[in-house]
């Protein structure tokens, strides 16, 4: 069973259907039993990170994320991912969950082609820097996957496995122990996505 | 490096594509649902739904099968038509829908931008604008291309982008359904005023349009069409080999 966290933030109904594509079963949750029963993790997200993590918080959730990690695969996903870094500086300063060493900044500030745009919307080649994970069993090297995302994950070479280039590269995956992120969508990801998926659950 | 985009548009009514519709080799030429997956076949990188009826009734029918594309087919998807309000944003992004597009429902309710991009981000609210030359000026259309709203298209567009619009979809009425090729004048007069990506739509005709857009007005992400695409008079497969043959990044 894998469990999708539901904490208010985001539209869970293609993350939830590209998992049963998988013939896998999902339950979208905010109940710590039903986390804890759990084989696999997701934990998704879009908007702004301070919100994202306030309502995360208000679940009650997080020690039972954080206590889960240490024997359940988790996949952060998009701002999902950005939560399980140590801070973010969207508008502000605010504390992660602190599970990936790392931190979040204005993708804007890094840039070096201006002429690229912010948010980084759209199909981008996946640099895969350490080809031997088992999130990359059924995934190639130079795979398109979809990014819709203003802020990236910095300063965690330790944890990235792959990037995208953007004038920079721009961490894509990243993993710590058990814990892994995305900061592209596998369910918008078509095919090479639901592959990624399938991967995981395997773990 | 990030890709160009191509994106066949659907335009549904009553359940059914149409506009342009003449599939070979499919079982039910208009149904939606097989339309979408077809083009995720064929490569298409996003697909957009309008949503072209009026009644209540219809449009329960469009967000069923917006449901049904979205539970089979994992590519970003972009539903606009008869948006105008939050609980229009809210009731097909509950079906699966990733971004929205606002037209019409913006020139009656600007603040809607705004409230949208405030509730759910940037990266949901598309603003589509009909545009069309008027005395040299590029002038705002409104009811599908038949009302001049008098407000000049570059700053209704610079000004939505400023309230939270995260992409814009250029349409032109001058070259529409003429096939000789994107309103180019248009699309590089909204990249000097607009810096979040931008779709171009109305005027392709062949493979060597997208060719032209890509290469040179590099500041156009997309390209969206849709009776090209129907009709199989452009294949999207065969225009990706050709366009990244030609230089233009593209996903295959």
């Amino acid at each position: 069973m894998i469990a999708i966290v539901d904490y208010g933030v985001g539209n869970l109904f293609s993350l939830a259907s590209s998992v049963k594509s998988l013939g896998l079963e999902v339950i979208i949750t905010r109940d710590a039993a039903e986390l804890r029963a759990a084989d696999h993790i997701l934990l998704p997200g879009v908007g702004a990170f301070a919100d994202a993590m306030d309502k995360l918080t208000a679940t009650g959730l997080v020690p039972v994320l954080k206590e889960e990690t240490r024997h359940t695969p988790l996949l952060g996903i998009c701002l999902g991912m950005q939560l399980l870094f140590d801070k973010s500086y969207e508008f502000g300063e605010h504390e992660g969950l602190g599970l990936i060493p790392g931190q979040v900044c204005p993708l804007a500030e890094d840039l070096t082609d201006p002429a690229l745009k912010v948010p980084h919307i759209g199909w981008n080649a996946l640099d895969i820097t350490r080809p031997d994970d088992p999130l990359f069993r059924y995934v190639q090297n130079g795979e398109y996957v979809y990014y819709v995302h203003s802020f990236y994950a910095k300063d965690c070479a330790a944890s990235t496995l792959a990037t995208s280039e953007y004038s920079i590269p721009v961490t894509g995956a990243v993993r710590q122990g058990l814990v892994y992120g995305t900061q592209f969508h596998p369910e918008k990801s078509g095919d090479t996505g639901l592959r990624l998926l399938k991967a995981f659950a395997e773990l | 490096m990030i890709t160009k985009r191509i994106i066949p548009c659907l335009d549904v009514k009553n359940g059914r594509v149409v506009k342009g519709v003449n599939f070979e080799g499919l079982q039910d030429m208009a149904d939606p649902v097989e339309m979408a997956r077809w083009y995720n076949e064929s490569g298409a990188d996003e697909l957009v739904f309008y949503d072209i009826t009026a009644s209540v009734e219809d449009r329960g029918l469009f967000t069923d099968i917006l449901r049904q594309v979205a539970s089979q087919i994992f590519i970003p998807l972009t539903v606009g038509g008869g948006i105008g309000t939050l609980e229009d944003f809210d009731r097909v992004l509950k079906c699966g829908a990733d971004k929205v597009s606002v037209n019409s429902g913006a020139i009656r309710n600007p603040g809607i931008i705004s409230a949208a991009a405030q509730k759910y981000g940037s990266q949901c609210v598309v603003l589509s604008a009909d545009i069309k030359r008027v005395d040299g000026k590029f002038m705002l259309f409104a009811k599908g291309g038949r009302e001049n709203t008098g407000i000049e298209a570059l700053d209704w567009l610079a000004k939505g982008v400023q309230n939270g619009a995260g992409e814009l979809v250029v349409n032109s009425i001058d070259t529409d359904g003429v096939k000789q090729g994107f309103d180019l004048e248009l699309l590089d007069a909204v990249a000097a005023r607009c810096a979040v990506p931008i779709i171009a739509s109305g005027g392709a005709g062949c493979m060597e349009d997208f060719k032209e857009l890509f290469l040179n007005h590099p500041a156009v992400d997309a390209g969206l069409a849709a009776s090209i695409f129907h009709t199989r008079q452009v294949d999207i497969r065969d225009l990706k080999r050709f366009l990244r043959q030609n230089g233009v990044e593209m996903r295959i």
